[in-house]
């Protein structure tokens, strides 16, 4: 059945659905339908919902419920997922799964409360120090959003890793028609470190500390590196639109995506051949989608909602000097089919400067 | 009691504590306290970072390594997905009383179901002694060379009495300095989880204890320095008991 939801409603309702039991949040907008719709669902289904003193206490409830090997996810925006960065690090390190959403607000500090893409780095790259990564699936509609929770959380449990769901303000906040899944049960009980008290077993220990985890300093090296290759080499997910045979191919992810994939429809029909690489993870980045490139191709253009232009550095990585990239930062604006068109027109016609 | 001399079985022989140090000596009551209760095997401790870390060694109970200062939220979290367990935070002052105390605090404002055990030794003890929030009034520590300066760091600071404002089960202060204190102390954490075991909510038990490495003291000497002045200025007893109001 298909139902007009709002983004932050559906994917809570997703995660609930998945068989997430426990959440723990604290309001910022533009996230705040989360910490609401948790608050009233999580009982009818028996699950557990704390409104949190702050993004610190939150995440780490969410830590200790993550430890008993419930489904668990946590929420946030802007400076409050800068708060959150100490207990997903933690929860990195001591492998346990988690969804944690950030419902992407524009600008540094406070900011603004108006949709942005400018958490890349710190989502992408990591906010928390050490050798890591987290998962980040970054849907551009309500459905996909809903669709990527269930796999968010499977492969979660798979590399026993948080995974991050990063969506724009935008989509948290529209309405949008979606087909939501069955319920499905969740076990806490079917891992074998899930914490419930020892049970006659040998102790178990839940930790972040190396010391603990791979006493043998290199089996602490391989451990990670054999796991972050194996998310590269298997979890790279992207759509591509009308790249094949493109002289341009825009890069963009999120409610950009959307918006530029309507220039690129438009711009074809008045003859310029450009296309859109969407990536829908940006950890692990699909660079697999930048293998092949068309003959004709000139460039490439990272499109984003930020001052600076965040995620242009992957496509650099991904594109290796063969090509041109160029960098389409736009603040917080996203541009209308009209601008899309002009940037393309003056990219094709050699007066944008590549970075 | 006899039966009170053997050593617990969840407890290791493993003991990482420096000589003289109180925490090994808490580890094997909280060990006493869940087997004489037989819930052992469904304990768990829920500890952070500090010397108070090492306690998973000691008592070998399930448990998680919360961040720093941030175990009662992660006990939260712990009670709520696990209804049946016995749940406990381990806790040195640093961790408690600088960086959580919000989380200390706001665990005993929701009035949560565990048992929270609090271990003032006046420093932060596993990063050289320096000084803490519990550190008395004048004395040197490596962040106050020429001894804590209150006019600027601000008074000793009472945890268990700020606890004992929430709306909780239980609050006592205990210390390890003689036989007699220990069996108190003993006897406090009994009621703690006891009072865990019957739904009454969150109990905060804080325990003085020496520090001889970091005090600088012979083991001997940082005992009776608690008892003569830890004691004078953190007063023992109990501050709170829903029970009795």
């Amino acid at each position: 059945m298909r139902r007009m939801m709002k983004g932050n409603d559906a994917v809570s309702e997703a995660a609930i659905r998945a068989g997430c039991r426990f959440f723990s949040g604290y309001p910022i907008t533009p996230q705040s339908e989360i910490v609401e719709y948790m608050s009233w669902r999580m009982d009818e289904v028996g699950g557990s919902f704390v409104q949190s003193e702050s993004e610190l206490s939150g995440i780490s409830m969410v830590y200790g419920a993550a430890a008993c090997g419930l489904r668990v996810m946590g929420s946030s925006s802007g400076p409050g997922f800068d708060l959150l960065q100490e207990g997903i690090g933690y929860i990195v390190s001591a492998e346990l799964p988690a969804l944690i959403v950030d419902v992407v607000r524009y600008g540094n500090g406070l900011g603004e409360i108006v949709p942005g893409q400018s958490d890349y780095w710190m989502v992408v790259k990591n906010g928390a120090h050490g050798d890591y990564h987290c998962p980040v699936y970054a849907p551009a509609s309500i459905q996909e959003a809903v669709d990527l929770v269930s796999v968010a959380y499977d492969k979660a449990e798979q590399y026993r890793n948080p995974v991050i769901m990063m969506y724009d303000g935008a989509i948290g906040q529209m309405m949008e028609p979606v087909v939501l899944p069955e319920m499905k049960e969740h076990d806490p009980d079917k891992f074998e470190w899930s914490m419930k008290g020892r049970g006659g077993e040998p102790q178990k220990q839940i930790t972040s500390a190396c010391y603990y985890r791979h006493r043998d300093p290199q089996v602490y090296v391989d451990n990670l590196r054999t796991k972050y290759r194996t998310i590269e080499e298997n979890e790279q997910r992207w759509e591509s639109y009308m790249a094949d045979d493109a002289d341009l191919i825009f890069v963009a992810y999120g409610i950009m995506s959307r918006s530029c994939r309507e220039a690129i429809t438009e711009a074809r029909k008045q003859g310029l051949k450009v296309g859109m690489i969407r990536p829908i993870t940006l950890y692990p980045y699909p660079v697999k989608a930048f293998e092949t490139l068309p003959e004709n191709l000139k460039g490439f253009v990272s499109v984003e909602m930020s001052a600076l232009g965040q995620m242009v550095e992957d496509v650099r990585l991904a594109v290796n000097g063969r090509k041109p990239v160029y960098n389409y930062a736009t603040g917080k604006m996203i541009p209308d089919t009209e601008e899309f068109i002009s940037y393309m027109k003056n990219v094709l016609e050699g007066k944008e400067e590549s970075v | 009691m006899a039966k009170d001399l053997l050593t617990p079985k969840l407890v290791s022989e493993l003991n990482r504590f420096c000589p003289g140090c109180g925490h090994g000596l808490i580890g094997k009551i909280i060990a006493q306290v869940l087997e004489e209760r037989g819930v052992e095997d469904r304990a768990i401790q829920v500890y952070a970072v500090g010397c108070s870390c090492l306690i998973s060694t000691v008592v070998q109970a399930d448990s998680i390594q919360a961040q720093h200062g941030r175990a009662p939220a992660v006990a939260s979290g712990v009670r709520r997905a696990r209804p049946d367990a016995v749940v406990y935070t381990y806790q040195g002052d640093g961790d408690a009383a600088a960086i959580g105390l919000s989380e200390s605090l706001y665990a005993a404002y929701r009035n949560e179901n565990y048992t929270a055990i609090f271990v003032n030794n006046g420093v932060f003890g596993m990063t050289g002694g320096q000084m803490a929030p519990t550190t008395l009034e004048g004395q040197k520590t490596a962040t106050s060379i020429y001894g804590r300066d209150t006019s600027v760091t601000g008074q000793p600071f009472k945890l268990a009495e700020l606890v004992a404002q929430m709306p909780v089960a239980y609050v006592e202060r205990c210390s390890l300095t003689d036989a007699k204190h220990i069996a108190q102390t003993k006897r406090a954490i009994g009621k703690a989880f006891d009072n865990q075991l019957a739904g009454k909510g969150y109990s905060f038990i804080e325990i003085l204890s020496p520090c001889p490495t970091n005090w600088k003291m012979e083991p001997v000497d940082a005992y009776k320095r608690l008892q003569d002045i830890v004691a004078g200025e953190y007063k023992l007893g109990v501050l709170k008991d829903s029970e009795e109001e």
